[in-house]
This record gives C-alpha cells, sequence and structure tokens, in this order.
C-alpha cells in the first residue's frame, strides 16, 4: 500500500493556501485605505477552495479540455471569486475601503488559518505516529 | 509563499503613510513662514497616493490567481503642492512686507494637517498589525510537523 499525502492531508492543504491568498487581498486593503479610488475586494472562500479542489483530476463543470501544458485556461472561478466589496458607507473620494471591516476580517482570516494550521499539523503527527508504530 | 507578499504590501503602505507624515511635519513647520512675494511663499504639500498595479505578463499565466489585473500595494505618485488661496496679512511693519505693505503666509490649514497627521498614524498602525499577524502566520508555517 503507498502513502498518498494528497489522501492524507485532506482539504487542509488546499485550505491553508486559500486563507494565505484571502490574507494578502484583505492586507493590499487596508495599505489602500486611503488610496482615492481604490475599490475594496475579497475573495469567496468556498468558490475558490472548489476550484483548487477540483482542479486536479476531473475537471470542474463547464471548462475546457488543456492537452498541452502552454494551453491558456479559460474564464477561471478563481477570477470571478474574487469580488468587490459593497461599501457601507459612501466617500467622496470614491475609496471604498473600512478599515475596521477589514481589519475584523483579517484578524478572522488569521484564526482561521491558525485552525486550518493546527489539522494539517495533526494530520502529520497521525502519519508520524502511524510510521514509528508508537 | 505569498505570505511574503503580505510584508511587501503592508511596507509599501507603511512607507506611503510615512511619507505623509513627512508633508504633513513640513507643512506645519512652515505654517508662519512669512513672505514677500506669492512666488516664494510655501504652499501645503499633499502626497497622492496610488495603488501598485501588478503586471500579468511577469508572472505568467500558469497560476490560478494571475488571470485578473489585481494590486500590490500602495504607491505615493508624487507630491502636489495645494491651489488653496494664500493668506495675505497687511502688515506694513513687518520685515518682509511688499511695497503696498502686505505679507504672505503660506496656505496651509493647521487644523487639517492635524487630522491628516493623526490619520496617517492610524493607518500606519493598521498596516504594523497586519505585517504582525503575517509574522505570526508565518512563524505557525515554520513549526509545521515538530
Amino acid at each position: 500500500m503507498s502513502i498518498s499525502f494528497d489522501n492524507a492531508l485532506g482539504i487542509h492543504e488546499q485550505a491553508l493556501n486559500v486563507r494565505v491568498k484571502r490574507a494578502e487581498v484583505l492586507a493590499n486593503n487596508l495599505a489602500n485605505a486611503d488610496t482615492p479610488g481604490f475599490k475594496a475586494r475579497d475573495l469567496d472562500f468556498k468558490a475558490v477552495l472548489n476550484s483548487k479542489l477540483n482542479q486536479p483530476g476531473e475537471a470542474a463543470p463547464m471548462s475546457v479540455a488543456k492537452t498541452n501544458s502552454k494551453h491558456l485556461s479559460t474564464a477561471s472561478a478563481s477570477s470571478e471569486s474574487l469580488l468587490y466589496r459593497n461599501p457601507t458607507q459612501p466617500s467622496i473620494d470614491g475609496n471604498t475601503v473600512d478599515t475596521q471591516q477589514e481589519m475584523a476580517a483579517y484578524m478572522k482570516n488569521a484564526m482561521d488559518y491558525q485552525a486550518s494550521f493546527q489539522f494539517l499539523n495533526g494530520k502529520f503527527k497521525s502519519i508520524t505516529n502511524a510510521i514509528r508504530g508508537e | 509563499m505569498s505570505l511574503n507578499r503580505i510584508f511587501d504590501i503592508a511596507g509599501s503602505a507603511m512607507s506611503a503613510q510615512s511619507m505623509r507624515l513627512n508633508t504633513t511635519a513640513s507643512n506645519i513647520a512652515n505654517a508662519d513662514t512669512a513672505s514677500s512675494s506669492t512666488d516664494e511663499v510655501y504652499r501645503a504639500r499633499k502626497p497622492v497616493f496610488a495603488s501598485i498595479q501588478q503586471s500579468v505578463m511577469k508572472t505568467g499565466f500558469n497560476t490560478a490567481f494571475t488571470d485578473m489585473p489585481e494590486s500590490q500595494g500602495v504607491e505615493v505618485k508624487g507630491i502636489v503642492e495645494s491651489d488653496a488661496p494664500l493668506d495675505m496679512r497687511y502688515q506694513p511693519d513687518h520685515p518682509m512686507a511688499n511695497d503696498d505693505g502686505y505679507v504672505m503666509y503660506p496656505n496651509v490649514n493647521v487644523v487639517e494637517e492635524m487630522t491628516d497627521m493623526l490619520s496617517a498614524s492610524r493607518s500606519f498602525q493598521t498596516n504594523v498589525d497586519v505585517m504582525d499577524a503575517a509574522k505570526t502566520m508565518m512563524q505557525r508555517i515554520l513549526t509545521l510537523g515538530q
């Protein structure tokens, strides 16, 4: 029997990657809190995670088959899931960043990252235990 | 690891905010600098912020996130001088007074500059917090499997 890391680690590895990507998008919102005309963005976590999980092996619904590594992908789910945030308060310079809201989302995302990390670490610990036979 | 990019993004914002603090300090310091002509008088300076657009071609097409224009941090496009009207005061006894007895004072609004300073320092703190959280995330990933 061969050990497949993909099967053993499950969803958590992909989830961690999406968490990092979301942290980047939110950090960018906070960095541009004073930029005129900047529109705050956010990831649809569920959609991105689904598109990441569908990528290897079976193709996502309505996707074009890629037979060569140089083929470009069609409009992928990831670009559609990077959405614009609905502003709660209009601003005269067109900026839609609400610093408090973004900071809360960023901190919650960091906590969720820690949770995903705990799960991933637990998986690795189980594998180590299995190998050692303790 | 794209956590590194959070450091770049927060760093660019901190640098932009410190430039904003610099111009604010300069404006407040020169708020009462008298001058005898409209050409020499100090005018309030303001930085212009713009988001840095990531070049799509640079990162290639093979990753899942490159097919949309996405900004990566903030930059200071330039520093512009305010067009607000100058403060002309009739002070014939002033050593800098011109032939008509007027002295030019800068168009610096000190109250506006103070609020700008507070806003810049709060934004700076926010970005320090962002960088700190990213650092914690990175330190955790280094302990994976231990």
